[in-house]
């Protein structure tokens, strides 16, 4: 067999396994609406484990962390840093979520935002915002995914083609088996990801220097500056890193689909337990860090700082390993994909659409509706990953930089009782606007700080002021407070 | 909402002071540490030291929670 035929006929068989995992998932369970969505609250520590794994590690960590380390250098270290704080974080408030969102049987942020704010039009403008900001997400994942299938067979199929498979099958799971599905396929995905990311990690080093030691010690020795920050830019020091590592972590959990997982645990303390392992998990992205590191150095001068791991995983190691790599690769978009995807048709259906438009829906039409927009979303993200590639990365900077403006209102919502709903309203609007201003006019970083945590500091204040300056009407969170059974007034 | 106990609050503060808002002091190449630059192996070990930190709330938070419910559970039976 050629070299070609071999990656393509591994990456074939490993993407066709995962699917059908995903599809033999949901089969021994009745999919009702709440089965669909949170797995009917019923996922235990591993489980939960391996879907909020599955969901973090996405193609962005697998292309875009060693690019990163390639192209920008100490920069990169943000992402060593910000997962382990973003569960220091979910640790208090993953739990008081989920003891509400079985009190009011949530599923979804916006569910989140009604029942605290009493207001379907706040609930629903969550829907759009989080709607709009998971399709260049769930972009993103296509083209990664595209790229690498195309690297990975050695061009054997070319990316437009990788994409329309992947979508159909991912869609197609997503619609027989929900949620399941995602923590499943995750099973396989995270498996090949560890192995695929150690392996290259500690091998490409060793083959061209000796180990990752002596790797690091050439680095040091001829380009020193690439290795702390700024590194190879101009305006990414440690102001930057402060501002983008307290962004990053307050936003990892406030991404819908994120959120939304939180509800399947069958209890509080498992959510608990969760955050404790969750930042080892982080330790593995170390080693494709010393990839990119090692690829400047062994592949100087690529343009684009993304294709850096593909390019030295395919100049280092035989065919087969490049077909390991590339099906990984693949369900490493295809996991988070399925779950975004799942995620915005369940806000589109239940948050927006029956609230405003169709208030006599039931669950199961809610649930109908929704697995129509799975294909519909699947079709509409593929035309964009298709036809509009251009400005990908400003697109996911906007994203996280826009869920986190959710942190205010979800964390005052929990701790604060004065908060009122107009508050929030505002506060968001204020960092939604702020943010997409910022960065699609090309002003991030701002003064050495990223830009949307500037914006989601501004939301704070806002949120704050508005919600003490502005009368509070009645019904709000006391019920709430005193239905929880704590420090009720 | 049940507010979190200042304990559990100021172990959360350390991984955010380690890992974020003391990178000055840290984001250097020297000495390095098991082949590894300054920068990078401290921030592997705050990995490995964030989840205990985490494990450390979890013990302090469960063991407050059960005893809250022991408590709550006796003041309903005096109602």
């Amino acid at each position: 067999m050629s070299p070609n035929a071999i990656a393509l006929s591994i990456i074939f068989t490993i993407v066709v396994l995962g699917s059908a995992i995903g599809f033999y998932a949901g089969t021994r369970h009745k999919m009702s609406l709440e089965q669909w969505t949170v797995g009917g609250r019923g996922f235990g520590p591993l489980f939960m484990w391996l879907l909020m794994a599955g969901e973090i590690y996405t193609t962005f960590a697998f292309l875009g962390a060693s690019g990163w380390a390639y192209s920008r250098g100490g920069p990169a270290l943000y992402i060593l840093a910000y997962l382990g704080l973003a569960n220091v974080v979910a640790f208090f408030i993953q739990p008081p979520i989920w003891e509400l969102g079985r009190e009011h049987g949530m599923q979804t942020q916006p569910d989140f935002f009604l029942a605290q704010y009493r207001n379907k039009y706040l609930a629903a403008f969550v829907s759009v915002v989080g709607v709009a900001f998971i399709i260049p997400y769930l972009q993103l994942q296509l083209t990664g995914l595209g790229i690498i299938v195309e690297v990975a067979s050695f061009g054997g199929i070319g990316r437009t083609r990788a994409m329309m498979i992947a979508v159909s099958l991912l869609a197609g799971f997503v619609f027989v088996s929900g949620i399941r599905a995602v923590a499943w396929v995750s099973v396989l995905k995270d498996f090949l990801m560890l192995i695929a990311a150690i392996s290259i990690g500690i091998y490409v080093p060793h083959v061209y220097f000796g180990g990752i030691g002596p790797m690091f010690a050439t680095l040091a020795r001829e380009k020193p500056d690439h290795l702390v920050m700024p590194g190879a830019t101009k305006n990414l020091g440690h102001a930057w890193y402060m501002s983008t590592v307290l962004l990053t972590a307050l936003g990892a959990y406030m991404w819908p689909h994120s959120f939304g997982s939180s509800f399947t645990a069958r209890s509080a303390d498992t959510l608990r337990r969760n955050t404790v392992v969750m930042p080892l998990y982080n330790l593995s992205l170390a080693f494709i860090l010393f990839t990119g590191f090692a690829a400047v150095l062994v592949v100087p001068g690529l343009m684009n700082g993304d294709l850096s791991m593909l390019t030295i995983v395919r100049k280092t190691f035989p065919a087969w390993m490049l077909g390991v790599v590339g099906g990984a690769g693949a369900l490493t978009a295809m996991v988070p994909a399925a779950v975004l995807i799942l995620t915005a048709s369940t806000l589109f259906s239940k948050n927006l659409w029956r609230p405003i438009f169709a208030r006599t829906m039931t669950d199961d039409q809610v649930a109908k509706l929704a697995r129509i927009m799975v294909v519909a979303l699947s079709l509409i993200s593929l035309y964009l990953a298709i036809y509009s590639s251009t400005t990908l990365v400003s697109l996911l900077l906007l994203g996280y930089a826009g869920v986190t403006q959710f942190f205010p209102g979800v964390v005052l919502g929990l701790f604060w009782k004065r908060v009122t709903m107009v508050g929030v309203l505002t506060g968001m609007i204020v960092g939604v606007a702020c943010t997409a201003f910022l960065i699609l006019s090309n002003r991030d970083p701002i003064g050495g700080l990223n830009a949307g945590f500037l914006s989601l500091c501004f939301n704070f204040a806002v949120t704050v002021l508005v919600s003490i300056l502005a009368p509070v009407k009645a019904a709000k969170l006391a019920e709430n407070f005193s239905a929880s059974g704590s420090d009720a007034p | 909402m049940r507010r979190p106990s200042l304990g559990a609050i100021f172990l959360a503060l350390i991984p955010f002071f380690a890992m974020c808002f003391s990178v000055s002091a840290w984001d250097r190449i020297y000495p390095m540490i098991f082949g590894l630059p300054f920068n990078i192996f401290w921030l592997l070990s705050w990995i490995v030291l964030t989840s205990i930190c985490i494990g450390a709330m979890y013990r302090l938070e469960t063991s407050r929670t059960s005893k809250d419910s022991v408590r709550r559970h006796r003041e309903n039976e005096l109602e």
